[in-house]
């Protein structure tokens, strides 16, 4: 009885403690099928955002949902057409992400992001803060490709990067297309570790390809 | 096994029976909804983020005590207790604002920003490099701005009719003496500091903070840069002359060094560029600089500057008391500047910023008649024998500054100090026939000041101050009080209001004085009213400004002026419009000044209150940048105008007293100038080596510019005081050359 008891005890934690990294997955799976179409209406974007932000807290050792939050803050960034507000969104973001980092250092994807971030700040007045943010987003890109030499996103940030560069600035398609088929090669063999890690920018790849015929 | 069982089903399950939801409307305290707020159960997943109208609503199955955190940047978050029971929870809640920077209002009267990173700036670093009538001065980009006049006869700012001495310049908190090369008759000297040394500038036209003092009307406030960006090595080749220098970022990118060489020779120039003057010593200046930056580990800096130059002029021009005799002008000047300051933080949101610094000058000025020939005149007229001399300057400074300064709640702040300034400054003045005059003055300037930041709300801020001083030059306390307030009144306009008290002591070459001076003084009132978003900035300003105390001098004893009385006084008022648009035209940014000035005064050797000849009433400038991108090339064009400007004969009559004998006013001044910019390594990402190549012309269309008139000993003849040459070409290319890193960086963080 008292082994039966033992065992029981044992299968109980383990089941609950699967149960708890099961509905760690179940949320972020639905919140990451929310991102997806959050991107046809940005306001939602930020409701993604808090929801990822809110696992995060709670998990406090998953680099994940902060990850994804600071994706969500950084993209709506991108979106938000008051330049007064952009730094904002890039802010919240960077605080986000360096959550994560803490908890995942040298982290190819997290690079990706602090790349994002760096030109989402450069957006606000490219002119002025060329120098400064242009120089930091490239770093970072350049880290997310020593990082893992198989993730596509680095290439695919490059090369959209340089897809709206002027020409007369080393930038346009003919620059820009080396690198996103890069991405797209890399995109055909990269495996995410599992279905709830980063697995972004294919479709955009393409597109942006696309667009460059 | 079947207990265990159920066990498991009933932990497992339980949660799922009984979920109750959680319900409100979050609102700012003025009941307005808020969009986007995230309402959480702390530790769970459960929460929602308010919609447009506020309401948010979720579910959850935790049960008991929870605690609610409800969070949004730029409000104070809120986490309330909850108990979760059998029923729904209804919660409204109200949160307040915070008051940040971004949305505090800027208390700006009275003042002027440059700066890339905050808020309320009119121009950006860039911009006074990159204005063309402004010639890469750190001071002359200011000449486009409202409030200042179009002198060019020497050097400095003259701010709402002020003199350039009631204008101080202030570096890192101390103060900068001979912040310009020294002066020569006639023409304005530039600034000795690269405009790159500097980060934000403040220039104030009145009104500034009571933790700047000695300046009855205006305060330029330069800030050194932090560390730079990356290890930089940067020559520049020009027609003036060429220089180069290195600086150094350290690994971890803690600490930085730096050191430049400049060697400025204006033969080429002034052979292409005929002058008006006749140099037998071409303006020659050799200069080197150092500096150190150290990021302590409270995120604080140590910064060291020291410079040291040396320069010569010389030249001939013609002597106004003959037809054939010529004046003969040289100047030999060697001046060095160090600065050391430690700014950090000390705990408890204590923050400490402190400095010394310590300069020399020394001016070795020779006069020479000469003949026909060029050869020293000798005759027995004392009007010409008493333009032979020699004048040697000498003079020594130290300052050693320490301010304090606690963060409150928000942003609200006190600050306090205190500062003490020695100056020894020594002339030796040679007659012709050797008779040698030398003057010493020493003064030991003590100030302590205390100022406050009070943020009522992101509408309603106030700043407080005063200021105590002590010269043994004048040997009398002064307190001088300072106000400012700002009230936001639209989202992107506010209204500000400057009251403050200035004193000053008399300029050096009026000392030493009379025995009994006081200080002088200034009072200012200044409203501004002022809109500004990221593309538009509109100002305006209505100022007035009582003088009183000025110093009156007299010639009567020794020979030359001292400071005599405290009689004079005098006042200025007017109104300024600055309206910057960088939207309206594509790639097209410019702004437009316009000042008017009405002021009069009686000080130094004027016989009644006049309006004084650096004071013009109307002064206007229009700064044009256009960026073309396929050309990577910058098109600046600056066009400054300034109403005759008021001259005067003032002699003393026969009763020996002052009095103008003549009296006139200058034509209209109006000059167009132009400069390009061309970067042919703009944009690209790998390039090493970063060019940027200068064209500039000063008076592009060779408009007449008489700054003033200067009369003859006896009165008959006036002849105007025009600039050097009718414009000036610079052509220049200054190469950065980016000692890139990055891939270290990289490599060593895996």
């Amino acid at each position: 009885m008292k082994k039966l008891f033992i065992s029981a005890f044992v299968l109980l934690t383990a089941v609950a403690s699967f149960a708890q990294s099961e509905k760690f997955t179940a949320a972020m799976k639905k919140n990451l099928a929310a991102m997806d179409s959050s991107f046809k209406n940005p306001p939602d974007i930020l409701n993604v955002a808090n929801n990822f932000e809110r696992i995060a807290n709670a998990e406090k050792n998953q680099w994940l949902p902060y990850y994804y939050a600071a994706f969500c803050q950084v993209n709506y960034g991108f979106m938000e057409q008051d330049k007064d507000k952009i730094d904002g969104y890039a802010d919240k973001a960077t605080e986000l992400i360096a959550k994560a980092d803490s908890l995942s250092p040298n982290n190819s994807e997290i690079s990706c992001i602090k790349s994002m971030i760096a030109s989402c700040h450069m957006m606000v007045n490219p002119m002025q803060r060329w120098q400064e943010y242009g120089q930091e987003s490239n770093s970072n890109m350049e880290a997310a490709m020593q990082q893992d030499a198989t993730n596509p996103r680095p290439y695919f940030l490059k090369g959209q990067g340089l897809k709206y560069t002027p020409e007369q600035f080393g930038g346009g398609c003919k620059t820009a297309k080396p690198q996103l088929q890069t991405a797209l090669d890399k995109y055909a063999t990269f495996k995410p570790a599992n279905d709830i890690s980063p697995n972004w920018g294919k479709e955009r790849t393409e597109s942006l390809i696309k667009d460059c015929k | 096994m079947k207990t265990a069982l159920s066990v498991i089903f009933f932990f497992h399950f339980l949660p799922l029976t009984a979920q109750i939801s959680i319900s409100g409307r979050v609102t700012d305290n003025k009941n307005k909804a808020l969009r986007g707020v995230s309402v959480a159960l702390k530790n769970t997943y459960d929460g929602a983020t308010t919609d447009s109208t506020g309401h948010y609503s979720f579910s959850t199955d935790e049960k008991g005590e929870q605690q609610l955190e409800v969070t949004i940047s730029g409000y104070y978050a809120i986490s309330q207790k909850i108990v979760l029971g059998d029923s729904p929870v209804t919660l409204n809640l109200s949160m307040k604002e915070q008051i940040t920077e971004l949305k505090a209002v800027v208390i700006s009267a009275g003042s002027f920003e440059a700066s890339d990173k905050n808020k309320g700036a009119v121009l950006s670093d860039i911009d006074i490099v990159t204005t063309p009538s402004a010639n890469g001065d750190v001071t002359s980009a200011f000449k486009s701005l409202p409030g200042t006049q179009q002198v060019g006869e020497s050097e400095g700012l003259f701010v709402r009719g002020g003199t350039a001495t009631e204008s101080k310049i202030f570096m890192d908190g101390n103060l900068v003496n001979n912040f310009f090369f020294s002066s020569t008759p006639g023409m304005a000297t530039r600034g000795r500091f690269n405009p790159f040394l500097f980060k934000g500038t403040i220039f104030s036209t009145g009104g500034y903070s009571a933790l700047y003092g000695q300046a009855l009307s205006s305060a330029l406030i330069l800030e050194s840069k932090d560390l730079p960006e990356k290890t930089e090595a940067d020559l520049g080749i020009s027609v003036v002359g060429v220089g180069g220098g290195i600086q150094h970022l350290s690994k971890d990118k803690k600490s930085s060094w730096g050191v430049s060489v400049n060697y400025t020779n204006l033969w080429l120039a002034f052979n292409v560029i005929k002058q008006k003057q006749d140099f037998f010593q071409v303006p020659l200046a050799k200069q080197a600089d150092a500096n150190f930056r150290i990021k302590t580990k409270n995120g604080g800096f140590i910064k060291y500057y020291g410079y040291i130059s040396t320069n010569k002029t010389g030249f001939r021009s013609p002597d106004i008391d003959s037809a054939i005799l010529k004046d003969a002008f040289s100047i030999n000047n060697i001046n060095t500047y160090q600065n050391i300051s430690w700014k950090d933080r000390i705990g408890n949101g204590w923050k400490i910023n402190t400095g010394i610094s310590f300069s020399t000058n020394k001016d070795d000025i020779v006069n020479e008649i000469q003949d026909a020939d060029n050869g020293k005149f000798t005759g027995t007229n004392p009007l010409f024998n008493y333009k032979n001399f020699n004048l040697l300057n000498k003079a020594r400074y130290a300052q050693a500054r320490v301010v304090f300064e606690k963060k409150l709640f928000g942003l609200n702040a006190i600050r306090f100090g205190t500062d003490y300034f020695y100056s020894n400054e020594k002339s030796t003045y040679t007659l012709y026939d050797g008779t040698k005059f030398t003057q010493q003055v020493n003064d030991h300037l003590l100030a302590a000041f205390a100022e406050t930041d009070i943020y009522v709300t992101n509408n309603l801020a106030a700043k407080i101050g005063s200021r105590l001083e002590h010269s043994t030059i004048i040997d009398k306390w002064n307190i001088a009080p300072r106000i400012s307030l700002a009230y936001k009144v639209g989202a992107n306009s506010q209204a500000s209001f400057a009251y403050g008290i200035f004193y000053q002591n008399p300029e050096r070459k009026y000392l030493p004085g009379l025995a009994g001076l006081d200080y002088s003084r200034a009072s200012h009132y200044i409203f501004q009213y002022s809109k500004q978003t990221k593309n538009y900035t509109l100002r305006t300003e209505l100022f007035y400004k009582k003088y009183s105390n000025l110093y009156k001098t007299d010639s009567s004893i020794g020979g030359r002026e001292i400071a005599a009385n405290n009689n004079g006084y005098g006042d200025a008022r007017g109104i300024e419009f600055f309206w910057r648009d960088k939207k309206t035209i594509k790639n097209v940014d410019y702004w437009l000044s316009y000042s008017y000035l009405n002021t009069k005064r009686d000080f130094l050797n004027y016989p009644t209150a006049i309006q004084p000849s650096f004071a013009a009433t109307h002064t206007a400038a229009f700064v044009f940048k256009r960026f073309f991108l396929p050309l990577k090339t910058q098109f600046n064009l600056s066009y400054n105008f300034a109403t005759g400007r008021p001259y005067y004969r003032i002699a003393k009559n026969a009763s020996d007293k002052y009095m103008i004998t003549d009296a006139g006013k200058t034509i209209n001044y109006n000059s167009m100038s132009f400069s390009v910019n061309w970067l042919p390594n703009i944009g690209k990402k790998d390039a090493r080596t970063f060019a940027v190549w200068v064209l500039g012309v000063t008076n592009v269309l060779g408009q007449n510019i008489i700054y003033n008139y200067n009369y003859s000993y006896e009165g008959s003849r006036k002849e105007a005081v025009t600039p050097p040459s009718k414009r000036f070409v610079f052509i220049g290319c200054f190469l950065s050359f980016g000692m890139d890193r990055t891939q270290d960086a990289i490599n060593n963080n895996l």
